[in-house]
């Protein structure tokens, strides 16, 4: 009847400890886990998509409490959380933007794995299960955004389900299925609600499986060198957790300002008119955060092509470990993959903008070289420039290279200590 | 799975070892089939249970009245959740539906088997590209497209004076519902 030999004083807490190792595996992974001291706000992200998942459940749980799955209330009942329910406004309003937030966040936090190779080996688990995540998420939105069913409710859930269509044979069955019925309707509305309540949790788990394979390899760094001593890293606590806690606070503070002065600028007007299955708005955007996928879709004119090359820019992104061929991460050494990236940042906004606008004259020439781009960085140039990109020198280690560029510490850095600066 | 991996277990006889393995080998086997047999027989009555329900697919006709809608005019009804149209064409639009060649087409069809009555054109009225509902507000209107049929707001596909697709992203013609005439002035679809 061995119990785990838990180092904990507190007696209640070593009791439970040593039956349930939990607090050990906490203190281990949270408190002590060593971190490189070089990383910078961008390795704030994830905490924040974290923190931004919390917020959704927490109000979602809540909404859910008010909400009526059914074509006949569901828009009453978010008015009835709007005007009537305490609060109900600010619930209602944080969770439409803290959607819109968390894209935000995750985008920051793909293209920041992107620019440090954060997806090269031994890493290559975290980033599939963090495309999975992301996948995940843009189920959740789109179900979301179904259930207030105003008119872009309605429409989003047709034109997304229909997408399915395209593919011969199983395609309608498969709709049909999707919808319980011949068109988007009650069975459509009540299931969606379902699943709505239901990916957030497994969104849960999989952050879980995510933040597990990271701590195998340990995070990466802007250098993309390995950890090689005590003297390259810091303690999670108290360095990464105050950094994130401040920001926390600023990211707070941008969302609060659109949550409190402007709640429905990213919204449609269109989307506060009850659904109508007979009239189809005049202009059908998706949320911002998925133009550049609609961009995408809307490029290739034939609906099987379309549809499956905005399933393949997305799916593209599991096979990216194997299609950089570099054998080294960050590009900060590497300035012509450099160039091709922040190219693909702009590429990436020029398609949200084509998804943004009617696809007539240069929006569809836009949206075209725009596609090209997008399948040529992954499929082209990084397999390409990986091979005949000679990188810069990379430094000895990654306190070699902060020490001398800092300036302010002592050079012989043995283990930081917590009046050093990180 | 090879024999190998499997220790013979406790209780066996020893030196029968082979056989017994080939013996316990069977038992996975027969168990995971059994096994899966029983996951997949029970996964279908989940996944069917997604499928349209027996109130929605008992199929309900309608009856609609047609004799106030005048030439170039279109009215819309619901029919299984679905806009259906319903335009009496004009001479002009019957001509030009008829006039047009197969290879101009995407999806070629002569307006005579999409009518049972030229002068009424009875649709579908669900975009074949990702299901919006194709605008046409009279013939004044701005949204007909070039072909004076419907022009779809959601990616720009433009049908012609018989619901055939001409120009976008939509692969095939709008849909012709079963219908048929009561009266001259009532029609039962479905
Ligand atoms: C990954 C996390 C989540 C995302 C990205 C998300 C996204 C969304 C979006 C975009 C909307 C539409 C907002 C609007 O325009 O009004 C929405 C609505 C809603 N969500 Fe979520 N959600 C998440 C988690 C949850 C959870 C965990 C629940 C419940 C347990 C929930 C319950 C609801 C309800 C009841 C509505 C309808 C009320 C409304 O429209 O505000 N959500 N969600
Ligand atoms: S739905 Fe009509 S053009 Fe796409």
């Amino acid at each position: 009847m061995a119990l785990y030999p838990s180092k904990f004083k507190n007696p209640l807490i070593n009791w439970i400890d040593s039956r349930l190792p939990i607090v050990t595996l906490m203190h281990h992974e949270y408190i002590e886990f060593q971190m490189p001291r070089n990383i910078n706000y961008l390795w704030a992200f994830g905490a924040i998509g974290m923190l931004l998942l919390m917020l959704m459940i927490g109000t979602g749980i809540m909404l859910a409490m008010q909400y009526t799955p059914n074509t006949g209330l569901a828009f009453a009942s978010v008015e009835h959380i709007m005007r009537d329910v305490n609060f109900g406004w600010l619930l209602r309003y944080m969770h439409a933007n803290a959607g819109a937030f968390f894209f935000l966040a995750i985008y920051v936090h793909i293209f920041r794995g992107l620019y440090y190779g954060s997806y090269q080996k031994p890493r290559e688990m975290i980033w599939i299960l963090g495309v999975l995540l992301y996948l995940l998420m843009m189920a959740t939105g789109f179900l979301g955004y179904v259930l207030p069913w105003g008119q872009m409710s309605f429409w989003a859930a047709t034109v997304i389900t229909n997408l399915f269509s395209a593919f011969p044979v199983v395609g309608d069955p498969i709709v049909t299925w999707l919808w319980g019925g011949f068109s988007v309707d009650n069975p459509t509305l009540n299931r969606f609600f379902a699943l709505h309540y239901l990916l957030p949790f497994v969104l849960l788990g999989v952050v879980i499986l995510h933040v597990a394979a990271l701590h195998i390899t340990g995070s990466n760094n802007p250098l993309g060198i390995d950890i090689k001593g005590p003297q390259d890293s810091v303690p999670f606590h108290p360095y990464v957790t105050i950094k994130d806690i401040f920001a926390f606070c600023v990211y707070l503070i941008l969302f609060s300002v659109f949550l409190f002065f402007m709640p429905n600028y990213m919204g449609h007007p269109d989307n506060y008119i009850p659904a109508n299955p007979l009239v189809t708005p005049a202009h059908i955007v998706p949320e911002w955060y998925f133009l550049p996928w609609y961009a995408i879709l809307r490029a290739i004119p034939d609906k099987l092509g379309g549809t499956l090359a905005m399933f393949a820019a997305v799916l593209v992104l599991f096979v990216l470990p194997w299609l950089d061929t570099s054998k080294v991460k960050s590009m900060v050494f590497k300035p012509l993959t450099r160039f091709c990236f922040w190219l693909f940042v702009a590429d990436c906004i020029i398609l949200g903008f084509c998804g943004a606008n009617n696809p007539e004259g240069i929006w569809v020439i836009a949206s075209r070289l725009g596609t090209l781009y997008y399948f040529g960085y992954f499929l082209v140039l990084l397999p390409l420039l990986g091979k005949i990109e000679q990188p810069k020198p990379l430094p000895a280690s990654i306190s070699e290279s902060i020490l001398k560029g800092g300036g302010s510490v002592h050079a012989h850095g043995a283990t930081a200590q917590p009046m050093e600066k990180a | 799975m090879s024999t190998i991996a499997h220790p013979s277990g406790a209780g066996t006889a020893p030196g029968d070892g082979g056989g017994d393995a080939s013996r316990r080998n069977f038992l996975y086997l027969a168990t995971t089939a059994v096994g899966a047999a029983g996951v997949g027989a029970l996964a279908w009555p989940f996944i069917d249970s997604m499928n349209p329900a027996a109130d929605t697919l008992a199929l309900a006709s309608i009856e609609v009245d047609i004799a106030s809608v005048k030439p170039g005019e279109q009215i819309v009804v619901t029919w299984q959740g679905k806009p259906v149209f319903i335009r009496h064409r004009t001479p002009d639009e019957i001509k030009a539906a008829e006039s047009v060649k197969p290879e101009e087409m995407k999806d070629p069809q002569p307006d005579s088997a999409r009518v049972q009555k030229p002068e009424w054109l009875i649709l579908i009225g669900i975009c074949t590209h990702l299901g919006c509902v194709p605008n046409f507000d009279g013939q004044n209107s701005s949204h007909l497209g070039q072909f004076n049929g419907w022009f779809c707001p959601c990616h720009g596909s433009q049908y012609d004076t018989s619901g055939r697709i001409r120009k976008g992203p939509a692969p095939k013609n709008l849909g012709v519902p079963k219908y048929a005439f009561l009266k001259d002035t009532v029609v039962k679809i479905g």
